[in-house]
């Protein structure tokens, strides 16, 4: 069966590439083989466009855009890196590290942490701000996980699968600005909350801050591509149906 | 060829970074033909020397004392290295820093204490407010993070370096390397 | 309803007028109502009934002069000479009823010496001079003759043509053309639409929209009636912060009244277009008057913004096309029908077509509101109309913009007022808040007063708004107590640069703005601070007094 799609050409560091008209430049670049770097997007949940880590240049637009929520248009002109986007990468990676309390060298997620990786790749080896080091919680109320505020930099996607994939809705974003902070339920401890002990949230939280309690004092690697597979296996069972 | 003046500095770290130094072995010796340990730990020298040409800090900024030597280091070093985490971000020096110094005095010389509890005063520096890492006091030239970085780092960072070309660090180390 | 109607009921109400000798018109705005003109009003209705003088005491709207209030407008039917009285108490009211077939009380008259010169009113036309409660007032100043009009006269596109060619751009900031927005919403497809009004004005020192809403509240009903018309909208929303209760009430009572005379509702004037607003009221969030984020807050959504595009005239409140203009945008529309684009594209500039209210305040003898056409100099603006700086205290910089804008010195004061005047000389437009300052004003402590603004009203999404108006905060605090470096300096341009540039939203991406344009002006100011800690203005740390208290006291004045 050939079902008719809506193909745009466009180009991408140089490089013509093809796409559906529905696709975001990063879906683009990454099926060729182009990184850019991400933080809030993952694979299988809703964009939001808040980390600001996938901007990209498009030629003819004064403003940059997230490549994780751009759609492709025909004959775009796309640059996704130039030493403007890597000084703006760095920055924004240093901002988090800045805000909260991060010590990776005792952190549960040292070796297996996105910011932490990101930071490297992006060539940051210091940073220039002050730390802010605020006062925040480790909520260690739920018999299975602990949320430590101290790491987290609310790239909400914990927020984001509790309620599109888990459907349960216990994390949302409480306070704003810097006060900003994930709460579950409404400020509840979690271990009192409606969480439904899926462990989603934790596989899919890019830091430390959402962890296993079983796994504290060894590696504790995460694996947020269940995500992927489990939505190709739920859209399996509705077309068996 | 004249030897390049090397020291090393050992300030609020737990000198976890000094003992990966030492972990490049038998590379030490191949150092060794083109550097001159002028102040170290390691070494009995007890005044820093004018004229060093490179510096290797360990360890944040933690009290008066640390404060006042790295600014006198700063002044007698041409290159400055934050070495390690400590010198670079903190660390974990700066843990009592959202508690702030008094809480932890508490708790290391009163709670923690069954006979004859006092906070040292005497001959102990006070500590400062916060926890601050090397580059908040004074410029720094190189920042080499890992808690610690590893003997490779070291040795490729050093090579280089005496080799007049700029390391890649990112490539090599991270924090909590 | 038809024109004819309209016609009958203004000429009802105009012999109700007639049955005066005098009106005596009382400001109750929430400037006079704060200083009790509510009580006042009942007073002088009393003093008048006790007169036996033929005299109808009445609510209005704002008089603009808020400073000068409590304001009352005797209206003499013998004489086309109004009496502005200004600081009026119940005290007084015996005095003021009295005097009306005498000379006016002398003390109690208004100093305006130029306020009214060179304004122009079109958005304030029928503020002060109607009751805002009252439907045919309204209409008997020719209100909803433009929505008649549009409906019976005129077809969705050409009044969408009237109004590109009247060259009028959104006022809530942006400056956007409106006509090119509604053409956009026009041809935009779904199974319905929106007409969203941005009341939520949350720029500190403005009051623009909360005036119209009060002193005119049908004139905004009746703009995005006719939007709705132009768009193919069926439902409209008025989103107005509820710190505004005396707006939100008089736009309530509004609705219904539009609603009895048939201006919403079911099959308007007689033809097949409907159309209804609902007011949805918001918790006060600077943030929510962003376009897409006032979107989730009505959708009961957490108020924070999305990426645009898709832009809310595509895909805007719960996915459908949605127009949303501000207050004033909306109050413009009426006068552009009923008097055509041609007349309107007359005022103002190139580019910059109409007037513009501006809410005066800071270090100014006459606080308060003006509108005036675009291409005034804002010299006339602050010595002219505003009365320059009281005290005998040297002008500054005056600041627009908000926290989005910036300020600007004396060597530019010449510059005539429009959208890209104000932008090339880093500051903005904005939503019309008019900040005067004088020596007094530190400017780095200005600047971090709207640094801290911002930081406190991110929203959080995104990490260079939520972190970076932080750090800056953090900076321009260390420069303020004399304690920065000439590397904080740098750190505090870059950071403008990457939070400007990487932002999601306008918050973010215009916080930097008043720093950069005090940077560009008052560098010297910053270095004093930081290799003398030194403030000129006495008001920083590295002085005595305490600085926040003192900015904020500034640009809240
Ligand atoms: C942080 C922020 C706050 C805003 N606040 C307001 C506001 O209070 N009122 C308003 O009309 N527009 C505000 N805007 C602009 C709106 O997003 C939108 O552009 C405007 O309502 C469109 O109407 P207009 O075209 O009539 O100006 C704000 C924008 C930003 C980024
Ligand atoms: S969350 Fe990541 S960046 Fe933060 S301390 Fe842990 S390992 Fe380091
Ligand atoms: S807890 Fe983890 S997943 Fe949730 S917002 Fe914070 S960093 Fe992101
Ligand atoms: S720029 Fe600020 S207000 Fe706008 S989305 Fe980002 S954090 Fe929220
Ligand atoms: S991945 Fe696109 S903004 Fe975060």
């Amino acid at each position: 069966m050939s079902v008719a799609t809506d193909v745009k050409t466009l180009v991408i560091d140089g490089i013509n590439v093809s796409a559906r008209a529905d696709q975001t430049i990063l879906e683009v670049a990454r099926e060729n083989n182009i990184n850019i770097p991400t933080l809030c997007h993952l694979d299988g949940l809703s964009d939001v466009g808040a980390c600001r880590l996938c901007l990209v240049e498009v030629k003819g637009s004064p403003k940059l855009n997230p490549s994780c929520v751009l759609k492709v248009e025909e004959g775009m002109e796309v640059t996704t890196s130039s030493d403007r986007l890597k000084h703006y990468r760095q920055t924004i990676l240093e901002l988090p590290f800045a805000e909260r309390n991060h010590v990776c060298s005792v952190c549960v997620a040292n070796g297996h942490c996105e910011l932490q990786s990101l930071g490297q790749s992006q060539g940051l080896t210091h940073v220039r701000m002050p730390y802010r080091n605020p006062q925040l919680e480790v909520d260690a109320s739920h018999e299975r996980f602990v949320v430590d505020h101290n790491r987290c930099i609310l790239c909400t996607r914990c927020v984001r699968v509790c309620g599109e994939v888990e459907g349960a809705h216990v994390w949302d974003v409480m306070g704003r600005g810097i006060d900003s902070i994930v709460i579950t339920d409404l400020c509840d401890p979690w271990g009192e909350s409606s969480c439904t002990r899926c462990g989603k949230c934790v596989q899919v939280c890019p830091t430390g801050a959402l962890f296993d309690k079983s796994k504290v004092g060894s590696p504790h690697p995460k694996y947020p591509e269940f995500l992927t597979n489990l939505q190709v296996m739920r859209e399996a069972s509705r077309e068996g149906l | 060829m004249s030897k390049i003046k090397v020291a090393t500095v050992w300030l609020d770290g737990c000198s976890g970074c000094h003992m990966s130094f030492l972990d490049m072995d038998e590379r030490l010796i191949e150092l060794s033909s083109q550097i001159d340990l002028v102040f170290s730990p390691l070494v009995d020298f007890k005044i820093y020397p004018e004229n060093v040409d490179l510096a290797l800090v360990e360890g944040a900024i933690s009290s008066v004392e640390d404060e006042h030597k790295i600014k006198m280091i700063r002044k007698r070093t041409k290159f400055l290295i934050a070495m390690g985490d400590c010198a670079v971000t903190a660390n974990v020096p700066a843990m009592r820093n959202p508690f702030g110094p008094e809480p932890i005095l508490e708790r290391a010389y009163h709670e923690n204490v069954s006979t004859g509890a006092q906070i040292p005063c005497v001959f102990v520096p006070a500590l400062l407010e916060k926890v601050r890492p090397v580059h908040e006091f004074v410029p720094v030239d190189l920042f080499l993070p890992g808690c610690p970085p590893s003997a490779d780092t070291f040795y490729t960072v050093l090579t280089d370096l005496l080799a007049g070309r700029t390391p890649d660090v990112a490539s090599l180390t991270r924090f909590g390397a | 309803m038809t024109s004819e109607e309209l016609l009958q009921i203004a000429e009802t109400v105009q012999a109700e007028h007639a049955n005066f000798d005098y009106e005596v018109n009382v400001c109750m705005g929430t400037g006079c109502m704060s200083q009790h003109s509510d009580k006042l009003k009942a007073t002088l209705t009393k003093e008048a009934t006790a007169s036996g003088k033929h005299c109808h005491v009445r609510q209005t709207g704002c008089m603009g002069l808020c400073a000068a209030g409590p304001l009352v407008l005797v209206d003499p039917k013998n004489s086309d000479k109004d009496i502005l009285y200004g600081g009026v108490h119940e005290a007084d009211s015996y005095e003021l009823i009295a005097s009306l077939d005498a000379k006016p009380v002398e003390r109690l008259l208004t100093r305006l010496e130029h306020y009214f010169d060179g304004q122009q009113h079109i958005v304030l036309e029928n503020s002060g001079h109607i009751d805002p409660e009252k439907i045919d007032e309204y209409i008997a100043r020719d209100g909803y003759q433009a929505l008649v009009m549009a409906l019976t006269e005129m077809d969705p596109q050409s009044v969408i043509d009237q109004i590109s060619k009247s060259g009028l751009r959104g006022r809530g900031g942006g400056g956007y053309p409106t006509g090119l927005k509604w053409g956009t919403v026009a041809k935009a497809i779904g199974p319905q639409k929106y007409v969203i009004c941005n009341g939520d004005e949350g720029d500190p020192g403005a009051f623009m929209d909360r005036s119209v809403l009060e002193s005119d509240p049908q004139r905004v009903i009746e703009g995005m009636t006719i939007a709705a018309f132009a768009v193919g909208a069926s439902k409209g929303y008025a989103y107005v912060r509820a710190e505004y209760p005396l707006a939100v009430s008089r736009l309530t009572a509004s609705l219904r009244e539009a609603r009895r005379r048939g201006f919403l509702g079911n099959n308007i004037c007689g033809t097949a277009f409907s159309f209804d607003i609902e007011i949805r009221l918001g918790a006060g969030a600077f943030v929510c008057g962003e376009e897409t984020a006032l979107i989730a807050s009505i959708e009961g959504l957490r108020g924070q913004p999305r990426p645009r595009p898709p832009y809310p005239a595509m895909s805007g409140l719960w996915g459908l096309p949605t127009l949303i203009n501000n207050v004033e945008t909306f109050a413009n529309i009426a006068p552009i029908i009923r008097k055509g684009a041609d007349w309107y594209a007359g005022i103002g500039t190139e580019k910059s077509k109409g007037t513009k209210v501006f809410a005066l305040t800071g270090k100014i003898t006459n606080t308060g509101l003006v509108e005036i056409p675009m291409g005034m100099p804002l010299r006339q603006i602050v010595f002219g109309i505003g009365g320059g700086v009281p005290d005998g205290r040297k002008f500054k910089a005056v600041q627009t913009g908000g926290p989005s804008g910036g300020c600007i010195p004396d060597e530019h004061l010449d510059l005539p007022v429009s959208y890209e005047a104000l932008t090339n000389v880093g500051s903005m437009m904005g939503s019309g808040g008019m900040i005067v300052m004088d020596d007094t004003s530190c400017m780095v402590n200005v600047a971090r007063f709207f640094m801290e603004f911002c930081m406190t009203e991110s929203c959080g999404k995104c990490i260079p708004c939520r972190a970076g108006t932080a750090q800056m905060f953090g900076i321009l605090s260390k420069i303020c107590d004399g304690k920065a470096s000439h590397a904080d300096l740098d750190l505090l341009i870059d950071l403008c640069d990457v939070v400007k540039h990487t932002s999601l939203c306008g918050l973010g991406m215009t916080a930097p703005n008043p720093v950069l344009s005090t940077l560009r002006y008052f560098k010297h100011e910053y270095l004093e601070h930081i290799d003398h800690q030194h403030c000129r203005a006495g008001v920083c740390a590295c002085g005595t007094k305490d600085a926040s208290q003192l900015a904020a006291a500034e640009v809240t004045a």
